[in-house]
């Protein structure tokens, strides 16, 4: 990416790097030309890097204690509280950890909605992370059945019996995963398993994510293609790594004020009951962060068609970059689809809303109602909204104010011709 | 128009919350008590803990269980902080089954303090069965194993009452009114005067209901003191690195004519 190639200044440096050239990955890293007007929000790939890496620390140290066991794995969580030296402070950093972790993920989300970053030539990096994002989800669902609490217990029996609603092979498929006849002691190993290996794939996908980023560069608040380097763009260090640093600090704080001071608020009491396969809770409700996609399962009279419905919710996501038809990245210049955008954020929190409540009456109205409003957006307004809308005049670069000429035709002379 | 937004969407989350009295309006909120380990500094109250281990220990221990405490804890820092000689003496008062030994009997002895609180029933079965059908649950995660947390546990001690004319309860149902469903098979087992206090407190329901709370509260979160002081001090160090850092942000940035 950078214009000049490094060279390392010892002999020992330039012995290693023309064998295995780190010490160019090191020099491309700091000086990855990064737009200078990022603002805040772009701060929290950063963030969710920092939640990946203290989520597997914690988490390997956790599973140095824990016992995957139906009839031991309670006792072990009770152990590290008790017990561990620090296991109290480890085991709430690592479940308020996944909480914080989901926060970030989804303002990251939403901040790529807003400014458009999932749009050409950026499509692939959306994918990557809507990978990222599916693979947290499976990571936190067992994460949150291995404590073997009643959540745990009855939230994995809810979620597992959905693959029973596939015709035909429904069944088998639901034993298969079970490896009993019923979430028990086989589930709960394998659980474990695949709860240890996917953070491993998810930082192997952080990397390509962010390999994929450096190819183009960051998108911007303006959404405009910039020459890098140039004067529109600032070298990575210092300037961007002392930014996420003092988000990232901040972000800590919030995070500190969970773990220390309110650790179980975002948990469910019940999962202090060790789980009981003959008493089922009042309301079984996933964590918080899966509480849009519960609401829309449930808004389906139907058992299939609530599954296929919330798996579409997530995939519809994929195919986002050509279902949007407009050839203006960020809505700070789209007046009509920002406002489609926060009702669309309204939406969703509506949704997470309705998904901790019964689901009946006004709640399943609400949901309904939500569920249609979530897919109209990707499936109508997003390709209608992107032709008929007239966008506003964009700025040439990032330095110069809007439309003062230039030569060139720029994306912004293209788009005002176009409307 | 972003402003406006933000406006709509508070709103709307008002409304929505607002909504929410809709779903519990059958439960009587429970008593909210002033605990002293409430709050960003809260500390437990080291008499009222080892008035409430007196109650646990000469109340409910006869049926609740608290499998995952041992006589040890209560000398730790942060608890009822009893001296060592009294966690000993505590300790030595059950008798312990333990063994195989040499010969692959079992055998008990008095209990040490590295033992585990001494459960009255063997099983889970055995407790249901000696108590009419209910188990009492286990008390050593309780205070978190319910929602209203502490303030739930006191509101069902003293939530006691006569049933409301019209509701009839069955042989070993008693009427309680913050318990869900206002049934439950746990008798009042509080009376004024049932404990006779070491320290010369008077004990009233309401002041053996808040100390067997406040031990509850401890054991399910034994490291509460210790997680609040630490706390605080990884807040002031996060908030003074924090202003380091966004110093030298604005000066790194000072380099550049973007403000940051």
């Amino acid at each position: 990416m950078s214009e000049h190639e490094y060279v390392p200044k010892s002999k020992a440096g330039k012995w290693f790097n023309d064998r295995l050239p780190l010490l160019t990955l090191g020099a491309h890293l700091t000086d990855y030309p990064t737009p200078k007007n990022l603002n805040y929000w772009w701060t929290f790939g950063g963030i969710l890097t920092f939640c990946l890496i203290t989520q597997i620390v914690t988490g390997i140290v956790l599973a140095m204690h824990y016992v995957a066991h139906a009839d031991l794995a309670f006792a072990s969580v009770e152990h590290i509280m008790r017990d561990v030296n620090y296991g109290w402070l480890i085991r709430y950093i690592h479940s308020n950890g996944a909480s914080m972790f989901f926060l970030a993920v989804y303002i990251h989300i939403f901040r790529s909605l807003f400014y458009g970053s999932y749009k050409s030539p950026r499509e692939v990096i959306w994918i990557i992370g809507l990978m990222i994002y599916l693979l947290m989800m499976a990571a936190a669902f067992m994460g949150y059945v291995l404590p073997w609490g009643q959540m745990s217990f009855w939230g994995a029996t809810v979620i597992t019996n959905l693959f029973s609603a596939i015709p035909l092979v429904g069944d088998s498929i639901t034993t298969w995963l079970w490896g009993a006849y019923s979430v028990d002691n086989p589930t709960l190993n394998r659980f474990f398993s695949l709860h240890y290996l996917i953070p491993f794939l998810i930082l192997g996908l952080v990397v390509l994510h962010i390999w994929a980023l450096h190819v183009p560069g960051n998108n911007n608040p303006v959404g405009i293609d910039i020459k890098k380097p140039s004067k529109d763009t600032v070298p990575f260090h210092p300037y961007i790594t002392i930014k996420d640093a003092f988000a990232l600090l901040v972000f800590m704080i919030i995070f500190a004020g969970f773990v220390f001071f309110t650790p179980n608020v975002l948990g469910h009491s019940d999962n202090y009951i060790p789980a009981n396969p003959l008493v089922t809770p009042a309301h079984i409700v996933p964590e918080w962060y899966l509480l849009p996609f519960y609401a829309i399962l449930r808004s389906v009279p139907d058992k299939l068609g609530g599954v296929i419905l919330m798996f579409s919710a997530i995939f519809i996501l994929f195919v986002l970059p050509w279902l949007d038809t407009s050839k203006v990245r960020s809505a700070v210049f789209r007046p009509i689809y920002r406002q489609f955008f926060w009702i669309l954020v309204i939406d969703v929190l509506m949704l997470g809303y309705v998904g901790a409540m019964p689901a009946e009456g006004i709640y399943l109205v609400l949901a309904r109602v939500g569920t249609i409003y979530y897919f109209l957006h990707f499936i109508v307004v997003m390709p209608v909204v992107g032709y008929l809308e007239k966008t506003d005049p964009i700025p040439m670069s990032i330095s110069e104010p809007v439309l003062t000429g230039g030569a060139e035709p720029s994306l912004a002379r293209k788009v005002n011709d176009k409307v | 128009m972003i402003k406006f937004n933000i406006k709509l969407i508070v709103l709307s989350f008002l409304l929505l919350v607002s909504l929410k009295p809709l779903q519990s309006a059958e439960m009587v909120d429970p008593i909210k008590v002033d605990w002293s380990f409430k709050g960003l500094t809260g500390t437990f109250d080291r008499a009222s803990l080892q008035r409430g281990f007196q109650v646990y220990k000469e109340v409910c221990a006869s049926c609740h269980s608290m499998q995952y405490l041992s006589y040890r804890n209560l000398g730790e820092p942060g608890g009822p902080e009893f001296s060592v000689q009294e966690v000993k003496a505590i300790a030595a008062s059950f008798e312990i089954e333990d063994g195989p030994d040499s010969q692959g009997e079992m055998f008990t002895r008095p209990g040490k303090p590295s033992d585990k609180f001494k459960s009255p029933y063997p099983n889970v079965q055995a407790a249901t069965a000696a108590n009419g059908g209910a188990y009492p649950p286990d008390m050593s995660v309780l205070v978190k194993a319910r929602k209203g947390g502490a303030n739930y546990i006191y509101s069902v001690l003293v939530g006691y009452e006569d049933p409301p004319p019209g509701v009839t309860l069955d042989d070993g149902v008693y009427y309680n009114k913050y318990m869900a469903g206002n049934k439950i098979k746990m008798p009042n087992n509080l009376m004024d005067g049932l404990v006779e206090y070491a320290d010369g407190t008077e004990s009233t329901v309401e002041q053996m209901a808040k100390d067997v709370t406040t031990f509850l509260a401890w054991a399910a979160e034994p490291e509460l003191e210790e997680r609040h002081k630490t706390g605080v001090k990884v807040i002031i160090y996060l908030v003074l690195l924090t202003t380091l850092v966004y110093l030298s942000m604005k000066k790194i940035w000072s380099r550049v004519d973007t403000e940051v």
